[in-house]
């Protein structure tokens, strides 16, 4: 079965339970959106953060998986996650999971059915981006003001 | 209309999938549903975990070892575990349902998922366990 080649009829190829094939729709792949839109933009940044934080989290396996082996373990955790990179890379999830926790907030208020109206979506998503910077950045003083 | 509405219905759900009820994804809404209970769930456990990460930067591994033995924390640290690998599993399944267009390849990526995110949930849990019992 061959795809359609306009991405706005994209579907996925599947199956019926009796066997025949069948073309169903399916969300169309990205350059189908205008990615500058406030309404794509958001939704495909809370895709991405996810991916990204899911990636992040193998950094808590090997925290746990070195804190159970031992001080030599946990000592090159310890170096990894005060290095610059470790920083960056720390810094750059604390925003990513932010910016999913928020977006995912805005998609529970969505299916209990509220804030679907087109100037409270183009709001809610300019909260979640200025909300993501000012959560990021004060979860990263507090850390700091602990460190010392 | 609503007579036309009827008609597709029925010819586009096999008569034991009907009886059923649960289309042809063949779960119904149970992943949709549970995507967002983990996320509900997820939302104070992991800032509880926030919390202490924050409370333990630049904690000896002595110190780190006794926040996470003791049982509140380790009985918290199980539950973000258990919820946030199943998160990771169903959102990253989306994700590959919706651009992994070749049967062969979303099929071996989903079980890629499934089988990562069970092992790395194992891998934690058990050093959860080992911290908490030694």
């Amino acid at each position: 079965m061959s795809y359609p080649p306009d991405p706005r009829q994209a579907a996925f190829a599947g199956r019926r339970s009796d066997g025949t094939p069948v073309q169903r729709p399916l969300s169309p792949h990205l350059q189908a959106y205008d990615m500058l839109q406030m309404t794509s933009a958001v939704s495909i940044m809370c895709r991405i953060t996810g991916v990204a934080w899911s990636v992040g989290v193998l950094l808590l396996v090997w925290w746990l998986a070195a804190l159970a082996t031992g001080p030599a373990a946990f000592a090159q955790v310890q170096w990894f996650m005060s290095s610059f990179i470790g920083l960056l890379v720390l810094f750059g999830l604390t925003a990513a999971a932010w910016f999913h926790t928020l977006a995912g907030l805005r998609h529970l208020a969505w299916d209990a059915g509220h804030g679907f109206a087109l100037p409270t979506v183009m709001k809610t998503g300019q909260w979640v981006m200025v909300a993501t910077g000012v959560f990021t950045v004060l979860t990263w003083v507090v850390a700091l003001v602990v460190w010392r | 209309m609503n007579e036309m509405s009827k008609t597709n219905a029925a010819v586009m759900r096999t008569p034991l999938g009907r009886v059923r009820g649960l289309g042809s994804a063949k779960s119904g809404t149970h992943h949709w549903w549970m995507q967002r209970v983990t996320s509900i769930a997820l939302l104070p456990l992991t800032l509880w975990f926030v919390v202490s990460m924050l409370s333990l930067a630049g904690a000896s591994f002595a110190q780190t070892r006794a926040f996470l033995a003791w049982p509140v924390n380790a009985v918290l640290m199980l539950a973000l575990i258990g919820l946030t690998f199943h998160h990771i599993a169903a959102g990253l399944q989306v994700v590959v349902e919706d651009y992994v267009r070749k049967d062969m390849q979303r099929i071996a990526a989903l079980l890629v998922i499934k089988g990562g995110c069970w092992l790395m949930a194992l891998v934690c849990a058990f050093a959860v366990l080992r911290v908490a019992f030694t």
